[in-house]
C-alpha cells in the first residue's frame, strides 16, 4: 500500500464524496464522529462546498412520531424533486456507551433511493460537542449535493436543544396526550419552534394540544414577523405532510427575504468559532497548567485555607493575560 | 476526541414476522459498548447493503429464518463487492443446514450462528473478529 499522509487521505476522501461516492461520504461522517485531527483536514476540504442546503431540524419528545414524520416528509420532498439527507441523532446512551439506533427502521422504504441518504448518530463521547459533530456531518451531506437536510433529535435535554439550534428551520413534533399537556415540553423547545406539528391527529386529544400551543404562542411576543404555524398530521396514514412541506418552504422564504437566514447562520458560526477556540484554550492552555505537581500543591494550599480559589486561578491565568 | 466505536448493522431478511431474536442480540451488543444500527424486518439485500454503506458500519449481522439464506447471503456479498465495501464483515444467524453453512463460509460469510447459539457467544465473536479497533489490528474473520 502506498503510504500517504492523513491530509492527503482526507483530501482524497472528500474528492470522492464530492463526486457522489456514498462509501466515501459514510467514511467522512465516521471520521467526523471519531474526532481528532482528521476532522480539521476534512472540514478544510469540505467547507468551500457547503452552505447551499437547507437544514430542517425535527425535534420533539420520545415517541412523538418524529421518524414517521421524517419518512413521510422524504416521500413528499422526493415527489417535489428534492435530494434529501437525514441525520437521525439519538443522544441517549446507557452506561456502556453503546446504543441501539432505530430511527431508520421507519424510513427503510427510501433506503435504495439514490437521492436519499440516511445516517444514524449516537452520543458517544463527542467531547467537541454532539452539536458540532452533527452539524459537521450535515455539512458533509450538503457538500455532497443534497438540497435538503433533515436532522431528527429527541427534544428533551440541553444537548438536543443545541443540535436543534444548528438548523435553519426547527419543526417541533408534539403528540397529543402528554400528561401535563404542552407545559410538559414548554421549557426550551417551545421557544425554538418555527413550525409545530401536532402528530397523531387521529387521537381525540389532538385539538386540545393545538389549542394549548395557540395559547402559548399568543403570550409569545418575541416574534413579530413569523408566527409559527401549527400543522396537524397523521404520519402513519401520510396525512398532513404536504401541508407541512408547504410550511417549511414558506419558512425558508421568510428566512431568506427577511435576512433572518443570514443572521441565524452568522450567529451560529460565531458561536461555533468561539466553542472551537474555547476547547482549544482548555486543552492547550488550561490542561497543561493544571496537570502539574505545582497545581496539586496549590490545590492543597486552597484546601487547607492558605490560599483562596481566586488566588489559585490567578496563578494559572493572570488577570492581565485574560484581559489582554 | 470521542473514541472510535464499533458500528454494527442488524437486520432481518425474509418473510417471517418477528424480530425478537435480533433485538436481543442488538441490545447485548449495545451493552458491550457498540453502536447498533437496527433496520427492522423484511429487508432486501439491496436495502441492507445501502444502509451498511451510508451508515459506514464495520459489520452486518443478518438474521434469516425462512430458508432463503442461499440466495440472500451471496447476494449481499456480491453487492458489497460492487460498492467496494467488501471490508464490511458479514455474519448471520438462522436455521441453516451444515452443508449450506460451510458453503456460505467459503463464499465469504464470516460466521453463522444457529438458533441454539448463546447471545454472549455472538457478542464475544463480534468483539474478537470485527474491526481493527476491537481486535487490536486484526480484522481477519476466523
Ligand atoms: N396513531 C398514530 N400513531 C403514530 C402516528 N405517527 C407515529 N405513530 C406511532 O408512534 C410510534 C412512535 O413513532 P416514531 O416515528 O418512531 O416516533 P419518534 O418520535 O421518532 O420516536 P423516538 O425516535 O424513539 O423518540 C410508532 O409506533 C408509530 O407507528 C400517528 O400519526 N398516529
Ligand atoms: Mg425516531
Amino acid at each position: 500500500m502506498v503510504t500517504e499522509t492523513t491530509e492527503e487521505a482526507a483530501a482524497r476522501l472528500v474528492e470522492s464524496l464530492l463526486k457522489g461516492n456514498r462509501r466515501a461520504a459514510g467514511r467522512v461522517i465516521s471520521a467526523i464522529e471519531d474526532g481528532g485531527d482528521a476532522v480539521e483536514m476534512l472540514m478544510r476540504a469540505l467547507y468551500p462546498h457547503t452552505g447551499r442546503a437547507s437544514i430542517v431540524g425535527i425535534t420533539g419528545p420520545p415517541g412523538a412520531g418524529k421518524s414517521t414524520v421524517v419518512d413521510e416528509l422524504i416521500r413528499v420532498m422526493r415527489a417535489d424533486g428534492r435530494a434529501v439527507a437525514v441525520l437521525a441523532v439519538d443522544p441517549n446512551s446507557p452506561f456502556s456507551g453503546g446504543a441501539v439506533l432505530g430511527d431508520r427502521v421507519r424510513m427503510m422504504r427510501h433506503a435504495t433511493d439514490p437521492e436519499v441518504f440516511i445516517r444514524s448518530m449516537g452520543a458517544r463521547g463527542h467531547l467537541g460537542g454532539l452539536a458540532l459533530a452533527s452539524h459537521n456531518a450535515l455539512l458533509a451531506l450538503d457538500a455532497m449535493g443534497f438540497s435538503d437536510l433533515l436532522a431528527e433529535t429527541v427534544g428533551v435535554g440541553q444537548s438536543e436543544l443545541e443540535v436543534a439550534g444548528t438548523a435553519d428551520t426547527t419543526v417541533v413534533v408534539v403528540p397529543p396526550g402528554l400528561g401535563d399537556g404542552v407545559q410538559a415540553i414548554k421549557a426550551g423547545i417551545m421557544e425554538i419552534a418555527d413550525i409545530f406539528v401536532v402528530n397523531k391527529a387521529d387521537h381525540p386529544q389532538a385539538d386540545r394540544v393545538v389549542a394549548d400551543i395557540r395559547d402559548v404562542l399568543r403570550m409569545d411576543l418575541k416574534r413579530p414577523e413569523w408566527t409559527p404555524p401549527i400543522v396537524k398530521t397523521v404520519a402513519t396514514a401520510g396525512e398532513g405532510l404536504e401541508d407541512l412541506w408547504i410550511r417549511i418552504r414558506q419558512h425558508r422564504r421568510y428566512l431568506e427575504e427577511s435576512g433572518e437566514l443570514e443572521r441565524r447562520r452568522r450567529a451560529r458560526l460565531e458561536q461555533e468559532i468561539v466553542e472551537i477556540a474555547e476547547r482549544r484554550l482548555r486543552e492547550q492552555v488550561l490542561r497543561p497548567r493544571t496537570a502539574t505537581p505545582e497545581f496539586r500543591a496549590m490545590l492543597t494550599d486552597v484546601v487547607e485555607r492558605r490560599m483562596n480559589p481566586y488566588e489559585a486561578a490567578e496563578q494559572i491565568v493572570p488577570k492581565t493575560a485574560a484581559a489582554g | 476526541m470521542s473514541e472510535p466505536r464499533l458500528r454494527i448493522l442488524m437486520a432481518k431478511a425474509g418473510l417471517d414476522g418477528h424480530d425478537r431474536g435480533v433485538k436481543v442480540v442488538a441490545r447485548a451488543l449495545r451493552d458491550a459498548g457498540m453502536e447498533v444500527i437496527y433496520t427492522g424486518l423484511h429487508q432486501t439485500p439491496e436495502q441492507v447493503v445501502r444502509a451498511a454503506v451510508d451508515e459506514d458500519v464495520d459489520a452486518i449481522g443478518l438474521s434469516i429464518l425462512s430458508g432463503a439464506h442461499m440466495t440472500i447471503f451471496p447476494r449481499i456479498l456480491e453487492l458489497l463487492r460492487e460498492q467496494e465495501a467488501e471490508d464490511i464483515i458479514l455474519f448471520g444467524g438462522g436455521t441453516i443446514p451444515e452443508d449450506d453453512l460451510q458453503e456460505l463460509k467459503r463464499m465469504g460469510v464470516a460466521e453463522l450462528f444457529t438458533p441454539g447459539a448463546y447471545t454472549q457467544e455472538i457478542v464475544e465473536w463480534v468483539r474478537e473478529n470485527v474491526g481493527e479497533k476491537a481486535a487490536g489490528g486484526s480484522a481477519a474473520p476466523s
